[in-house]
């Protein structure tokens, strides 16, 4: 009990929880993962809400967010100077957000501003691209991806400007049938590395498995070698 | 104008009420000074209303005449009023008055806007808001500012509670909730007066208190949902599609705590305590011929000697109607627990499937299907760069066949080899179908010829042939299908859903076989049973003589119960069997994982540093985990456990063990020896098509197990219900003897036909009724949409008119509030259709 409240005080993780649709474990938890991101940099002690922010290039490199191709404009999005440098409060935010329990509204919003690259409150045909090219490792076509985005504007357009306002992408999205289920991030408590080296080190799984740590080291060396 | 003008009025209201108390002057306080008079007049008007009637109508009628206007006029103002406190920043009343509004104002879509704004004034205002609540508290209240004061308190307490959920920054929400708090500790206590005053507070201490421990109770909820961190885990390296299967299995292990929890507690544990001792009475004891191996291993593990003489089966039971001190009513309690699993499960499995309908937003929408492509296709899970390149992979390929299919450029040549292709695999599966169907019946017509010239002649395979070869075929056919399913070329989503159906029906085939050849079974176990009455008359009659012949006076037949000659006892048999089939099962189950993927993982990985190909990459490979199939091996074990829990009720203890097992060993294996799926799906969509699996198996086998209760008569001398006609007979013998003369004749009554046919009747209506009116918002919903539909090309061909303007706002706005409309409309129908399917 000592040791949570050098963290926090009650007050403090009351209105967390007001806040946000975490329990008080996992915002520990969280609290936890933002002092991994830079221990130097974050005080164990965040009684007194000091000034802290971590910057983005560090913040994307968690992961939970390594392998996705839109962690850029997620965490930019979610910062408040838009700059990607998010303070405890922002991270706790985006992970609330992305969490499982957020309702579809608030995560189109602000799913509608991730998809917005160039932040001028629509999504225009190059965010469209920009978005394409980012799923698909730029393996389509030109000729493809300007079909792809035409026909998707074309689709979800309601007022025939040629971009999608907040309304058209609100009004495609919520009926999207699994937007709810893929606009969900995880936090686990260690990092995904972490688990596995424990893993293979007490003898759960096994220094053959595939998945993982081993595959993890694989993709470094081969990149290492390159 | 009066539906615009009802809330507006009321915020002017509570801002007069506000001002009424200050001090300072100001110009807009005169003009409500004297509306707040003239309503005083109006109620002396009231008063005085007997007297004096048309004149005061007049008056009336003049009021408010004059009230609409300067309404209307006010509203003009109000425009501006708001940033006119912004500008001014002088009076603090005015801010308070801001304050107020915001707390008045009702949620909702059209005063967003000016809500904003004044959210933002007020930030500027907190700081001073402390100082000015002070001297509020010392003015008196009427009750009419008691009233404005609730709301507020209730506004504020609601803008708590809905924080989370607003798209503001962290550090916005934070402080709104530390002002709405701030607000409600100043406020809470000032409503009521006197004793009302410590009663109200008490009651909000109260409320504080259970808000606490709901929030506490929250937590340790979530602190107590198993294997959370091994699914996060799993999820995050094979994607959601693989942890949904143990997400599924974690739900099935729930079920079957709370089906062990009913079957131990009701039945197991008071028959263990409360009721007559293994050896007192023949149905409890082993039979002298079986006693020399009893504790055999071998005969242990297939659930016979002391282990079929236990409480594990129906046989065991006594029918005995009351046992112990308790009084324990033991066989309606039986009958009930058994009738209970049943009613529960359909219970659980349509309240989650209603759920998850709910959850899923009407996806049948196919217009946007590049764009929901775009922009939900990628899986925010997926944390492991395998899969992430599967899945950049799989999204690509999507695109392109999307493309392919928007081009239309298919070609339709080889279209007849297909169609020829595909009817072809349909023959070949039924080949198999029908195939394994007889394989099955032949197989079990054997081992009833094996059962009747005695078991013990024949090795371990001829008795546990049935099994054995129920599991084979559950093992290999998928197999022969998949290959089979290769040659029809389909999408894999559709291709999926064929081999699913295929294994449903293949597994549907056999376990039905199994049950009409279990059926066969029972009818001969039922011969025997008369034949074994007949003995009995003449053992009873022999050993009535032969007590006789030695003592005259005392006739107490002291024959050893493991002398007694007993029936075959059908119901254990049945019990047994399922009992058998389940371990089976589980052994291959677990052998297969065994073998298929550990074995093989540790094949491939250390062959492959002497070996001339590339195993890892070539063709044995790493094994990928099989969704489909474990689901359905999954919900095929849990039909298994329906149908045979009323004669083995020690079914769900085996099931939650194997459950738990199954949980451990698969997620270790999962995580040690397979590859994420070459083609990442995502689960949501098809987690209502294994609910409805899940359903059609608990219907189909609760129809056995219900056939079995209703019309064959239970065994003569074992389990609960022997003595009886039918088993269901217990509820009547209840009703006579343990419940007044009155209730049986009430029941008698509500049972009558008469009174059964029109409720009936009565339901069917309703159904009609629901059915048709989810029908018509249906095609209200078509029909909107096609409106819609015409308007958006309307707008297009507006703006290509208007090339260089702007589109129109106010045609947005309209086609904004349809879809709105629209939406409540889908809501409404989909609630409709989820009552209907309840109550269907």
């Amino acid at each position: 009990m000592g040791n949570k409240q050098t963290i926090f005080t009650d007050e403090q993780l009351d209105a967390y929880q007001d806040c946000t649709f975490f329990t008080r474990k996992e915002i520990l938890r969280l609290h936890g993962r933002y002092h991994e991101l830079a221990p130097h940099l974050v005080p164990m002690d965040y009684t007194n809400d000091p000034d802290v922010k971590v910057p983005l290039a560090l913040i994307v490199n968690m992961p939970e967010l390594k392998e996705n191709p839109f962690r850029n404009r997620i965490v930019e999005s979610f910062s408040e100077d838009g700059l990607g440098n998010l303070s405890f409060n922002d991270f706790v935010d985006m992970f609330s957000v992305l969490s499982e329990m957020a309702p579809r509204e608030l995560k189109a919003i602000y799913a509608f501003k991730i998809y917005d690259f160039n932040v001028d409150n629509f999504i225009c045909k190059e965010d469209l691209e920009k978005t394409l090219n980012k799923l698909t490792k730029e393996e389509l076509t030109p000729e493809e991806v300007n079909l792809v985005c035409e026909k998707a504007i074309e689709e979800s357009d309601l007022d025939g400007d040629n971009k999608l306002s907040f309304a058209d992408f609100e009004n495609m999205i919520s009926r999207a049938p699994d937007f709810l289920s893929s606009l969900h991030l995880q936090h686990l408590s260690d990092t995904l590395i972490q688990n596995d080296l424990q893993s293979v080190v007490t003898g759960t799984v096994p220094p053959w498995s595939n998945s993982g740590l081993n595959v993890y080291l694989r993709d470094t060396m081969v990149v290492s070698r390159t | 104008v009066k539906n615009e003008r009802n809330p507006k009025a009321k915020e002017r209201d509570t801002k007069r009420k506000l001002e009424i108390h200050k001090t300072t002057e100001q110009k807009t306080e005169n003009k409500k000074r004297k509306r707040s008079h003239s309503k005083q007049r109006g109620k002396r008007n009231i008063d005085d209303e007997d007297k004096g009637g048309e004149q005061i109508s007049k008056q009336k009628k003049n009021r408010k005449n004059k009230k609409t206007k300067k309404l209307l006029t006010e509203e003009a103002e109000g425009e501006g009023y708001i940033t006119k406190q912004k500008k001014k920043r002088r009076p603090q009343v005015d801010e308070e008055n801001a304050n107020a509004t915001k707390q008045m104002t009702p949620e909702g879509p059209p005063k967003k806007k000016k809500r904003a704004k004044v959210s933002e004034s007020e930030d500027s205002s907190s700081e001073k808001e402390s100082s000015e609540e002070e001297e509020w508290k010392v003015t008196a209240l009427t009750p009419e500012e008691l009233e404005k004061l609730k709301e507020a308190v209730d506004e504020k307490k609601k803008l708590i509670t809905i924080l989370r959920g607003k798209p503001w920054p962290m550090l916005k929400k934070l402080q709104t909730l530390k002002e709405s708090h701030d607000f409600l500790e100043k406020f809470e206590g000032a409503l009521g007066k006197g004793k009302a005053k410590k009663l109200y507070a008490y009651k909000v201490m109260m409320l504080k208190r259970w808000m606490k421990f709901q929030r506490d109770f929250e937590n340790f909820k979530t602190a107590c949902i198993p294997w959370e961190m091994k699914i996060k885990d799993i999820e995050s390296h094979f994607g959601s599609s693989v942890a949904s299967y143990f997400i599924f299995l974690r739900w099935m292990y729930g079920i079957n705590m709370i089906l062990f929890g009913l079957t131990f507690g009701l039945v197991m544990v008071p028959e263990a305590l409360m009721g007559k001792p293994y050896g007192s009475m023949p149905r409890k004891t082993v039979p002298r011929a079986e006693q020399a191996s009893a504790m055999d291993f071998a005969v242990l593990w297939d659930f016979g000697g002391y282990a079929k003489y236990s409480v594990l089966f129906y046989g065991y039971y006594n029918s005995q109607r009351a046992i112990g001190w308790l009084k324990f009513r033991m066989p309606l309690s039986y009958f009930l627990v058994g009738v209970g699993t049943v009613a529960y499960s359909y219970m659980v499995v349509i309240r989650t499937m209603a759920r998850n309908a709910n959850e899923q937003g009407g996806g049948d929408d196919t217009n946007f299907n590049f764009s929901w492509k775009m922009f939900t296709s990628w899986d925010y899970l997926i944390g492991n760069p395998e899969t992430a390149d599967n899945k950049f992979a799989s999204i690509t390929t999507s695109f392109k066949e999307a493309i392919v299919e928007e081009q239309e450029s298919r070609k339709d040549d080889n279209i007849h080899l297909t169609r020829f292709f595909r009817v072809l695999a349909n023959f070949l599966v039924l080949c198999c179908l029908a195939g394994s169907g007889y394989l099955i019946y032949f197989v079990v017509r054997r081992s009833q010829k094996f059962a009747l010239e005695g078991l013990e002649n024949y090795g371990w395979w001829e008795r546990n042939e049935v099994n054995m070869v129920m599991s084979l075929l559950g093992m290999f056919c998928p197999m022969l299908f998949d290959v089979i399913s290769n040659l029809e070329n389909y999408h894999p989503r559709i291709a999926l859903q064929w081999q699913l159906g295929r294994i449903f029906a293949l597994f549907l085939g056999n376990l039905y076989t199994f049950i009409i050849a279990l059926m066969d079974e029972i009818n001969l176990k039922r011969k025997e049973e008369e034949t074994v009455k007949l003995n009995m008359t003449v053992w009873m009659a022999n050993l009535h003589n032969g007590t006789l012949a030695e003592n005259s006076t005392a006739p107490p037949i002291t024959a050893d119960p493991a002398d007694v000659p007993r029936g075959p006892c059908w119901e254990t048999m049945v019990g047994q069997e399922f009992v058998r089939l389940i371990i089976s099962d589980t052994m291959t189950t677990y052998i297969t994982l065994l073998i298929g993927d550990f074995l093989r993982a540790v094949m491939v990985r250390f062959f492959n540093y002497c070996w001339c190909w590339d195993l890892e990459y070539g063709f044995p490979s790493y094994s990928e985990f099989d969704v489909s199939g474990n689901v359905l091996g999954l919900i095929f074990n849990q039909g298994m456990i329906w149908m045979g829990a009323f004669y083995a009720p020690c079914l769900p203890a085996l099931n939650v063990l194997r459950l738990h097992v199954s949980m451990y060993l698969q997620c270790w294996a999962v995580m040690c020896c397979n590859v994420p799926q070459e083609r990442v799906f995502k689960a949501s969509g098809s987690n209502n098509f294994y609910m409805a699996m899940l359903l059609v198996i608990l219907f189909l086998s609760t129809l056995p197990a219900i056939y079995t209760i209703v019309s064959i008569p239970p065994s003569f001398d074992c389990g609960p219900f022997s003595g009886k006609n039918r088993m269901f007979d217990v509820i009547q013998e209840t009703l006579e003897m343990d419940f007044p003369a009155w209730f049986g004749k009430v029941f008698s009554y509500a049972s009558n036909p008469g009174l059964v046919l029109p409720f009936l009747l009565l339901m069917v209506l309703a159904i009609y009724y629901l059915q048709s009116t989810s029908k018509t918002y249906k095609k209200a919903n078509a029909e909107l949409k096609k409106k819609l539909q015409a308007q958006n090309e309307e707008n297009k061909k507006k703006n290509k008119r208007a090339a260089l303007k702007a589109s129109d706002p106010e045609e947005a706005r309209n086609s904004a509030s349809e879809q709105q409309w629209h939406q409540i409309n889908n809501n409404a129908s989909k609630k409709e259709m989820d009552t209907w399917g309840c109550k269907n």
